[in-house]
């Protein structure tokens, strides 16, 4: 990888705090590292800047000089060189640095202008925070308190606008509360490139809206009610059920692409109620389709299984199968498990003597947050060394194997068996044990069936396309019956002979550091928040399917195996 | 849409005058209007063809001029000043003579489809107040008794037909 050039960097001082930041950047972001907030609706770090909600005005000088000979000038009674104050408030997110710039956040003037721009602001608005979904979560409740008058002087009549537009499946309007900062707007045709909203009608009329006939239902659509400053857009899913300051922020990452989308999933008392996008620059920026959106509904489903008997019973059920067929087992894992769960697999296939294999997901790319490999965690297995050659689709080896009466026993976790192209009377010709959270085709079949968790109901990592190790956290408890996979694969481990391995994170971690050379300086607990990049060039010969995603392009194999 | 094939050779000899073929968004509104009367609903969606836009992009635009009509008007587009001078000197008067003519209210079509009538901001001619444009004509210091001699002039060239 080539590292980017040292970026250029400018002196600026903000509310008298000197700092260097690149060149280009806006006041806002250069505030926002001295811990200066300069509050803002229209602007968004991902999105093009308009400049039109002016909330973020800011007072701003330059440094004086002598127009004929350039000498600065000098202020007598500071010692220091005269600043130029700029007799007008200037926009924040519209002005980008410039060496020597001068800014001021908390002069009279600004104040003032915040308070002019929230009166105006409010003047139209239909102060419903008490039945508002974004209320907690709000900026022009939260910039209402630091500058609004609190009573209003308003006494003319409020304009009505449409309250519940549906503007597409997912996500719903209420025009009253909209601010007119079009960061909706720019979303849909920058991000999602899907052109369908725009303003209609002008002044205190102006109306979001999408084109009539058409529809916001791209897979992106919810990003919108994410960046929605206020509570104009909602998703339909999400609204009306909670309050948001009851919820638990648990930091997780999207399972179905490896794309690792990072994610914040939002629950009270063990029940998840949204999940929503976590900034990562490096993998998704501020985004998320809505497709993962609605993967929490995997933990309520009516098919998840629950354990009849005890998890020694059918440990020793497992042993059992296991002794009864030595070196006839084949060990199917899954691209769905995290990567302790790959470690742990791997033990068990070398304590069985077994082959291991995965079976590979894919599907169309959407070229910003889905990759075509839909399973997050192939790279996982690669790095733990479960596999050493890319995943096929159908698993006609094994099949050919139960055919030819060489494999007597199949442990399969977390992947249906009959879906990976096995038939019902090879699966009937072996003995399964399963390990899975949810009810199919191979549970049905199995002689032993561990029920497990869902990714929500448990920690770990996963390896994303870039081989970037993120950790997902467990947001709820899980579910009655279930069983953490971790505990499960250590007890079969054991059963099978090998080595007695922890099931708890940070012991495990200490194995893995100790056994995986790619990950010998890691622990758990100290894996960044944005995760880390492993390095990739002992798998550069291998044909991964992803193709180009968001902060992702594919290397040649060729190529890079030239330049490792 | 169904524009005259003058229309459709100025629309595209209009378009090479600008360096994006977005700027041409305006003028070929214009020009549109002017061959049919108003803005049809399908305006949006040819125009964004056009000029490679999103259909939105244009209904932006057609929204936000009041002038762009979405709707038919009458034969004749009656329209009288109702900005400071115009309205002291008796533009209301003269507004209402013309709705009473026509039977008719702001903004409509009157029921024998001839004219309009719409108030509308300062035309430009104050001194000569109150005043009124009938489509490109205008007309100086229009009290009720010309408004009244105008609509019945109106009302004689439409008999003619
Ligand atoms: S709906 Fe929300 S994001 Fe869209 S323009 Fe209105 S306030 Fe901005
Ligand atoms: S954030 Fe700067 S004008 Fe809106
Ligand atoms: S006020 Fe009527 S023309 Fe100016």
């Amino acid at each position: 990888m080539i590292a980017p050039a040292k970026p250029d960097l400018v002196t600026v001082n903000i509310d008298g705090q000197e700092i260097a930041v690149p060149k280009g950047t806006n006041v806002i972001e250069a505030a926002r590292l001295v811990n200066v907030d300069v509050p803002h609706y229209c602007y968004h770090p991902k999105l093009s800047v308009v400049g039109n909600c002016r909330m973020c005005l800011i007072e701003m000088g330059m440094p004086a000089v002598d127009p004929a000979t350039k000498a600065p000038i000098m202020d007598p009674a500071t010692g220091k060189q005269k600043i130029n104050w700029i007799p007008r408030p200037q926009i924040g997110c519209g002005t980008n640095v410039s060496p020597g710039l001068h800014v001021k956040t908390t002069s009279p003037m600004v104040k003032d202008a915040r308070e002019g721009v929230m009166e105006f602001l409010l003047i139209n608005h239909p102060l419903d925070c008490p039945i508002c979904d974004q209320a907690g979560e709000c900026k022009l409740q939260e910039q209402a308190t630091g500058y609004g008058r609190g009573y209003s002087r308003f006494v003319e009549q409020k304009n009505v606008k449409p309250k519940r537009t549906q503007l597409g499946p997912r996500v719903t309007l209420d025009d009253e509360r909209c601010i007119l900062c079009s960061r909706c707007i720019r979303f849909s045709k920058e991000i999602a490139k899907d052109d369908v909203l725009g303003f209609v009608d002008r002044g205190s009329y102006s109306t979001l809206t999408c084109y009539p006939g058409k529809k916001l239902e791209n897979n992106y659509s919810l990003n919108t009610v994410d960046i929605c400053p206020v509570g104009a857009l909602t998703s339909t899913d999400f609204r009306f059920k909670m309050r948001v300051w009851f919820l638990k922020q648990t930091n997780a990452i999207d399972t179905e692409s490896s794309v690792g989308a990072n994610t914040v999933v939002w629950s009270r008392e063990g029940t998840i109620y949204r999940i929503t996008p976590r900034r990562n620059d490096e993998v998704n920026d501020t985004w998320l389709a809505d497709s993962a959106r609605v993967l929490y509904k995997v933990v309520k489903a009516a098919d998840r299984l629950a354990a009849t008997e005890t998890i020694e019973a059918l440990v020793a059920r497992a042993a059992a199968l296991f002794k009864s067929a030595p070196g006839a087992i084949a060990v199917v894992g899954s691209g769905r498990s995290t990567l302790e769960e790959h470690f742990l697999t791997r033990h068990l296939a070398n304590a069985l003597k077994a082959s291991a294999q995965l079976v590979s997901r894919v599907g169309q790319g959407d070229k910003l947050l889905i990759s075509a490999d839909r399973n997050p965690n192939v790279r996982g297995a690669l790095v733990t060394g479960l596999i050493k050659t890319l995943p096929t689709q159908q698993l006609t080896d094994l099949a050919a194997q139960i055919d030819a009466g060489k494999i007597k026993v199949v442990v399969a976790i977390n992947e249906d068996l009959s879906a990976a192209g096995l038939t019902a009377a090879q699966l009937a010709k072996v003995a399964i044990v399963y390990l899975g959270a949810h009810a199919n085709a191979t549970s049905a079949a199995a002689k032993v069936v561990f029920p497990t968790l869902t990714v929500f109901e448990k920690s770990g990592t996963l390896v994303n396309q870039q081989f970037r190790i993120q950790k997902t956290l467990k947001a709820v408890p899980a579910a009655a019956g279930a069983t953490d996979d971790l505990v499960v694969l250590s007890l079969l481990v054991a059963a099978a002979g090998g080595a007695t391995l922890p099931a708890e994170l940070a012991s495990l971690w200490k194995v893995i550091a100790a056994e995986v050379p790619a990950l010998a300086t890691m622990s758990f607990a100290n894996l960044p928040e944005t995760g880390l990049v492993l390095d990739a060039t002992p798998f550069a010969a291998l044909p991964f399917v992803e193709g180009e995603t968001l902060h992702y392009k594919p290397a040649q194999p060729a190529v890079a195996a030239a330049t490792a | 849409m169904n524009l005259k094939p003058e229309t459709l050779s100025k629309i595209d000899e209009v378009i090479t005058h600008y360096p994006t073929k977005r700027s041409a968004t305006l003028p070929l509104l214009h020009l549109i209007q002017e061959d049919v009367g108003h803005l049809p609903p399908d305006t949006s969606e040819w125009v964004a063809a056009k000029l490679e836009l999103q259909p939105i992009n244009v209904l932006e635009v057609i929204t936000f001029y009041p002038m762009f009509r979405q709707k038919p008007i009458g034969r004749r587009h009656i329209k009288v000043c109702r900005t400071l001078s115009c309205a002291l000197l008796g533009g209301y008067k003269t507004c209402a003579t013309f709705e009473k003519e026509f039977h008719t209210h702001l903004g409509e079509v009157s029921p024998d489809g001839e004219v309009t009538v719409d108030f509308v901001e300062c035309l430009a001619s104050c001194g000569t107040a109150p005043v009124v444009m009938i489509d490109d004509e205008l007309h100086e210091k229009v009290d009720c008794a010309k408004a009244k001699q105008l609509s019945d002039q109106i009302k004689a060239e439409a008999k003619k037909r």
